[in-house]
């Protein structure tokens, strides 16, 4: 059996939100439960239709198994929001229905074990963000715009290629402010975790021959360098906080543009050039 | 779930300023403390005390010096007009050389400034490193934080010195300025084929994404535990509770795999470190070893043909043998960058201010519908 030493004690029933104890039980190390079950169906099924896709090349680069450029285009922007033909992009709808079920389902699960285990709902609701950035992606900005055509392809080079457009559609998209906001948060997130990374490895792996160190030498450390420590709790409230925000004002930079800016986004920039103060 | 998450401070105990664990010179302390309310909300709330060695401060002066001579060098560039210099300040830039100075330092007003900006902001951050390293080292810990740090120092190098030296240009190299820099990040994607198809890139970027994905695991996964004493990672690292157990747990559970109270730093360690590292190693191969990664994808079968949709054949750059430096993403017209305000002779660019003079674009322009 995949169990940790400790594991037994903890592996007791209830938690569940849906089934009661009917789906209450682990495969191997996996815990199962409804929205286990949902996650499977959801995600087999979406693969498959992936991998249908890729056998009848409906991508633009024709039949490929080539992994780099199997595509799976959205229809038409002429289907507007209705339903498209298996062949023209339905496959695209369907596998995102499919994607948005399995992940809802993977964020249900999360929280049945949170629950199994006494824990907060802190992971689901980050886990909530990225679904949140998805389905901006490939469901609010395209119903805003009037046709799934403007959700993303999935492939590798191709959804490479859908940013890289969409991008100089708006002739230059590092001018997009909630652009520049994300990438700082996404920059900062980085530069945080490897700092925190670096401050634990360092505690408990100190200079050769020491003893392990503490929090106290955590905080003297980044009070001798910076003159400030946030402290041990701090770091993940502030890691949250900057990971969470990447994804907020990723989803935010690309659901304004189409939507609520048509224009190249270094043109946005007027109004502060404009600005009645400067004269 | 109407419980308390541990999202902040509910209560705050003042007591004493810690002083700080004994060092062997603590007269480089500066005394100074303080309590911030705000802070201990979400942190702890002591300001200092602050370690200012003469590593620390020889940082500081040369950081501050390159600040301050961009900021002079972008003010003499709108003819030293102070409200200009406000208004303009995203779009202003110190230029590094133009490409027949080649290796040579020309003059201050011909790149000049922007080799002494860089050189004193290399200083300042290579102090700033040793620092970090020695203030270690004074504490007895690992140098974990100057090694993670260095990564880091090896991507700006890249972008500033090494590959610029290789290409044997210090035009090559990344102008200082808000919107100036974001200019060249996209004239450089362009030219060398759209750096979205070079493998590196796409590392960096996964890396940069991976380490925001798996720092929102592990914080949210600690908070969870916090209330069973999960942030106390370094005894629960040498002496594993219950919080350790759950929060390991859950992701064992969840997707069938789990880090260790340690090992979790050490995957943190590498995301971060990997995204700068492969984020060097994509720059530094731009231009030297490959010279457009659209064609690069194309002859190693990433990218797919795709059919032909301009009746003329779209040049590809690298395909001619034309100086590619200087290439404009936007080539605004020539001329003052606002009505009234010569630019001085820095050789400049014109900045994306001219086009809001011309705002009023035909609607084909606009997204195609």
């Amino acid at each position: 059996m995949a169990m940790l030493s400790f594991e037994k004690k903890y592996r007791v029933r209830g938690g569940t939100l849906i089934g009661g104890d009917l789906f209450d039980f682990w495969i191997g190390p996996f815990y199962v439960g409804f929205f286990g079950v949902a996650t499977i169906f959801f995600a087999l099924l979406g693969t498959a239709l992936c991998v249908y896709g890729a056998a009848i090349g409906e991508g633009l680069a024709g039949q490929t198994w080539n992994l780099w450029q199997i595509s799976i285009a959205p229809p038409p922007l002429e289907y507007g929001l209705g339903l498209a033909p298996m062949l023209e992009g339905g496959l695209w709808q369907a596998i995102t229905v499919c994607a948005i079920g399995a992940f809802v389902s993977w964020a249900l699960r999360q929280a049945e074990i949170s629950r199994k285990l006494g824990m907060g709902y802190h992971v689901p609701w980050a886990y909530g963000v990225a679904i949140l950035a998805y389905v901006t992606l490939v469901v609010v900005r395209p119903v805003l715009m009037g046709a799934w055509g403007h959700g993303f392809p999935y492939g590798i080079i191709s959804h490479l290629d859908w940013v890289s457009n969409v991008g100089y559609q708006y002739l230059h998209f590092h001018y997009n402010p909630a652009h520049m906001i994300a990438v700082s948060f996404f920059f900062t997130t980085t530069f945080a975790l490897g700092l925190h990374g670096s401050l634990i490895l360092s505690v408990t792996n100190p200079k050769k021959g020491e003893p392990v160190k503490t929090p106290e030498h955590e905080n003297s450390y980044f009070r001798d360098t910076i003159g400030y420590s946030i402290g041990a709790v701090g770091i993940h409230r502030l890691g949250l906080f900057l990971a969470l925000n990447a994804g907020i004002w990723s989803a935010i930079c690309i659901v304004i543009s189409g939507p609520f800016w048509t224009r190249g986004w270094p043109e946005w920039w007027s109004w502060w050039l404009n600005l009645p103060i400067w004269s | 779930m109407a419980e308390y998450q541990n999202l902040f401070n509910q209560l705050q105990v003042r007591h004493a300023p810690d002083p700080g664990l004994p060092i062997a010179d603590p007269e480089n302390r500066l005394p100074d403390t303080g309590f911030s309310y705000w802070l201990g909300r979400i942190g702890d709330a002591q300001l200092g005390p602050v370690y200012l060695g003469w590593l620390g401060i020889l940082s500081l002066i040369t950081g501050g010096l390159s600040i301050i001579i961009m900021g002079l060098v972008m003010w003499a560039s709108v003819g030293w007009d102070p409200v200009q210099f406000v208004r303009q300040l995203p779009w202003l830039a110190v230029e590094p050389p133009s490409p027949e100075w080649g290796l040579r330092i020309p003059p201050l007003n011909q790149g000049g400034w922007w080799i002494l900006c860089g050189g004193l902001l290399t200083a300042s951050i290579l102090l700033w490193w040793t620092r970090m390293y020695t203030r270690a080292r004074a504490l007895g810990l690992g140098t974990h934080v100057a090694w993670s740090f260095a990564a880091a120092i090896w991507l700006y190098l890249v972008l500033g010195f090494i590959r610029p030296v290789i290409m044997g240009s210090w035009s090559e190299a990344v102008p200082f300025g808000i919107f100036p820099h974001l200019d060249w990040t996209a004239a450089f994607s362009i030219r060398y084929g759209n750096l979205f198809y070079n493998p590196f890139h796409m590392l960096s970027i996964a890396f940069l994404y991976g380490s925001a994905l798996l720092f929102a695991m592990h914080a949210a996964t600690i908070l969870a535990v916090a209330k069973m004493g999960g942030d106390r990672e370094v005894d629960q690292i040498t002496d594993r509770g219950t919080a350790a157990e759950r929060s390991q747990l859950f992701w064992r559970w969840t997707m069938g795999f789990n880090a260790t109270m340690e090992s979790i730093h050490r995957w943190a360690w590498w995301f971060a470190a990997l995204t700068v590292i492969t984020g060097g190693i994509g720059i530094l191969l731009t231009g030297t070893a490959v010279d457009n990664w659209y064609l690069w994808g194309q002859k190693h079968g990433l990218i797919p043909q795709y059919p032909a949709v301009w009746e003329a054949p779209v040049v590809e750059p690298g395909e001619l043998d034309a100086p590619h430096q200087g290439m404009s993403f936007l080539s605004a017209p020539e001329g003052t960058l606002v009505a009234g305000v010569a630019l001085p002779d820095l050789g400049l660019p014109v900045s994306f201010a001219d086009l809001t003079g011309s705002a009023d674009l035909p609607l084909e322009t606009e997204m195609g519908r």
